[in-house]
């Protein structure tokens, strides 16, 4: 009540609030500048790590594009022939990109069920299964495709197995958050019936979830198709270690480097664009 | 009349709905069984080596020490990992190792043991079987054991190999070598010519002064970090480049991505051609593909993080154009004509009106991006050589050090989860803090 006639404590409210967004763009200017400085000095040792600088590699930037063009239009007559030769190990990359987004998301759908409140089977094992599925996350595909390569050889089911690793992890976190929002009558009703807890989650929460697991499975088939190309690189079979062999030729025979780049850069478009489409029309399909 | 219809349409949906519930795992299975057969996991079991699964799995929980002795010199030497940085002065051997003059007795335990006799010969008392004697003979192996050699001893004319539950012996013409098997890491914190080896922790930190030259705790981590042998300050370095290829891959990406945006996005961009051109340009990079992005830049930079960086870069600058893009044509108008009402500048409204709607959404990507990008780094840097994934790699290759590619997959999980649990934390941070 004192404030009302002492005037003093309302005289500059614009003072302060100036003052107030003054110190607000302080704090975020000099946050921007930290962090342009640690962008710029980041680059500068990233640059002085490396076996060449990047003002002396600039200028050779394009040379190997010009030289994988240049053999390949010298040789464009070979062109077909060669897609047609990549071709098998093409679809192998697919495939193991398809086996093991089913794979891992079969083992996502039941790590995620488990790991969900209100629909684990165990509830006290929720952190546990949550902890398992971070886990299988952090892995990176190449570790545990180096190590199956040592011990099976070379090959796909290595890539499969690895890339299923990860996927069931990723997927797994991705599904249960899904799983949160499903509603819990069907569950109940089924409960009610006497239903066991596989046949709960099959005809209580699946049939809710399936469209978005659907659409986040199939991100994660774009995802996988470029994964299974680089572990090929590495070893483990399809077009990426097609790619390894064909850069090794060397100047003057990267025809074949060429229709693998063109294989690979239209399939990798060809599914980023076919799963943005299923995706968008998923979703539309749920707005009605 | 309704009814019916209304019956055997309901009839319909529900034949569908049967039909689609038995073909999915149909479908499924079949390709399943496809592939099975299409990546021959059947012929996998030939071809799989599970000695090379028993290695492994050894060596990850297990170090062995050599006792090698040089059959022409005579040389005897003690080496843990047969590593020259791990070998034991003359001296100062270990205590199961007993030399005396020109015969070495190599206690085994469990009552094995191993004597190394002068003229290259030597003898084994393995428990429960009867004493071995076996030595070179001209340019031949000659032993004891007749034609029915236990299976568990593998004898040839140049090569004579005994492989038992206390260890392994060797003897070639060049080489006679034994094998003991140890739990744990070998010389973890300290090799074998730190004056701190095989000193406790209590007895580093409060014990008296080992070292004259230099004081317990400053001594204990110069050996520690510049350990031969795990390398500790070169694997935090590496660690380190990984986690820099990734920021500056992901940041780098996401400023150059966001003025780009602009452009792409159907409310901002009056001219269609240009914002079409725009969307194929990041199709383009995005499809390239991160690989293809890594061989190029490194047959220019060489290999190293700066390559890595770039590959990322390039790639995510693809996947930020087009997120950012779809972000900005879903900002709501309102407050972008609220600003304008007041005679702001173009620059104006997109500061105040168009960033503060969209910072939330595109920071939260971003900071996705990041955590998902230290994996790619790993992959990246195992392909063009930098940070942990070629110390991985490199590790790999020989073939035998497993308890370094073990410790090197548990530093990379553990840096991947750090960076997930740090990514979230400043997402809540930057994006709640804000409102």
């Amino acid at each position: 009540m004192a404030n009302l006639t002492d005037g003093t404590a309302y005289s500059h409210p614009r003072d302060s609030y100036v003052a107030m967004i003054q110190r607000k763009r302080l704090y975020g200017g000099i946050m921007l500048a930290v962090f342009v400085l640690m962008l710029i000095s980041g680059f500068m040792l990233a640059d002085e790590r490396n076996a060449g600088g990047f003002w002396a590699g600039l200028p050779q930037l394009l040379d190997f594009p010009a030289d994988v063009v240049a053999d390949a239009s010298t040789k464009l007559h070979l062109m077909p022939a060669h897609l047609v030769k990549f071709f098998p190990a093409l679809l192998e990359t697919i495939n193991i990109a398809a086996a093991s987004t089913l794979i891992g998301a079969l083992f996502a759908i039941i790590l995620s069920l488990l790991s969900t409140r209100g629909l684990a089977l165990w509830p006290r094992a929720i952190p546990l299964f949550r902890r398992v599925m971070d886990i299988m996350r952090a892995v990176p595909e190449i570790v545990i495709a180096l190590v199956l390569i040592f011990i099976l050889g070379g090959g796909p089911v290595p890539a499969m197995i690895a890339i299923a690793f990860h996927t069931a992890g990723a997927l797994g976190k991705l599904f249960s958050e899904v799983n949160e929002n499903a509603d819990l009558k069907p569950v109940e009703g089924l409960h009610s019936v006497g239903a066991t807890w596989f046949q709960r989650m099959w005809f209580g929460v699946v049939p809710q979830v399936s469209p978005n697991y659907f659409s986040y499975a199939l991100l994660r088939f774009e995802i996988n198709i470029r994964a299974s190309a680089i572990l090929g690189f590495v070893g483990a079979g399809g077009i990426g270690y097609e790619l390894r062999n064909a850069m090794s030729w060397g100047k003057g025979k990267f025809d074949e480097a060429a229709a693998i780049f063109i294989l690979l850069f239209l399939t990798i478009v060809i599914f980023d664009q076919l799963s943005g489409y299923v995706r968008q029309r998923l979703i539309h399909q749920e707005a009605h | 009349m309704a009814d019916a219809a209304l019956y055997a349409r309901a009839d319909g949906l529900f034949q569908r709905k049967k039909i689609m519930s038995l073909a999915l795992p149909a479908v499924i299975i079949g390709y399943l069984a496809y592939v099975f057969f299409a990546f021959d996991v059947p012929g996998l079991a030939e071809r799989a080596r599970l000695d090379n699964a028993r290695t492994l799995v050894a060596d990850m929980v297990s170090y062995k020490t050599h006792v090698s002795r040089d059959n022409r010199s005579g040389e005897v030497t003690v080496a843990i990992e047969g590593e020259r940085k791990g070998e034991y002065a003359p001296g100062q051997e270990p205590d199961w190792v007993a030399m005396q003059g020109l015969t070495q007795v190599i206690d085994l335990g469990d009552g094995h043991v191993v004597t190394f006799l002068p003229e290259n010969a030597l003898r084994y008392d393995v428990p429960g079987f009867g004493l071995i004697e076996a030595r070179v003979d001209g340019r031949e192996i000659v032993s004891n054991l007749g034609d029915d050699s236990p299976d568990w001893v593998s004898a040839s004319r140049t090569r004579l190999n005994i492989t038992t539950d206390a260890g392994r012996v060797s003897l070639t013409r060049n080489r006679t070598e034994v094998f003991r098997y140890f739990a744990g890491w070998e010389l973890f914190f300290f090799t074998l010519d730190s004056p701190y080896f095989g000193h406790g922790f209590s007895e580093i930190f409060f014990g008296p002064q080992i070292d004259p030259a230099r004081s317990n705790m400053v001594g204990a981590w110069q050996d520690f970090w510049h350990n031969a042998m795990w390398r500790h300050s070169d694997v935090a370095w590496a660690l380190f480049e990984t986690v820099l290829m990734a920021f500056l891959g992901t940041f780098g990406a996401a400023i150059v991505a966001l003025p780009v945006a602009f452009i792409a996005a159907k409310n901002f961009a009056p001219l269609r051609s240009l914002r079409f051109f725009m969307r194929r340009i990041f199709d383009f990079l995005r499809g390239v593909d991160g690989l293809i992005w890594t061989i190029l830049l490194s047959r220019a930079l060489g290999p190293g993080p700066l390559t890595g960086s770039l590959a990322i870069l390039l790639t995510d600058t693809g996947s930020f154009g087009k997120m950012f893009s779809e972000a900005l044509e879903n900002v709501d108008n309102k407050q972008i004509e609220g600003i304008s009402s007041t005679g702001a500048s173009t620059l104006q409204r997109y500061r105040f009106g168009v960033i503060p709607q969209v910072t939330p959404v595109l920071l939260s990507q971003v900071l996705y991006y990041f955590e998902s990008n230290t994996r790619s780094a790993t992959i990246i840097g195992a392909i063009t050589g930098g940070g942990i994934g070629l110390l991985l790699t490199q590790a790999m290759i020989t073939q035998k050090d497993w308890e370094e590619v073990t410790y090197y997959i548990v530093l990379v999980v553990l840096m991947v989860m750090a960076m997930d649990s740090l990514s979230g934390w400043l997402r809540k941070r930057l994006i709640q803090g804000d409102k």
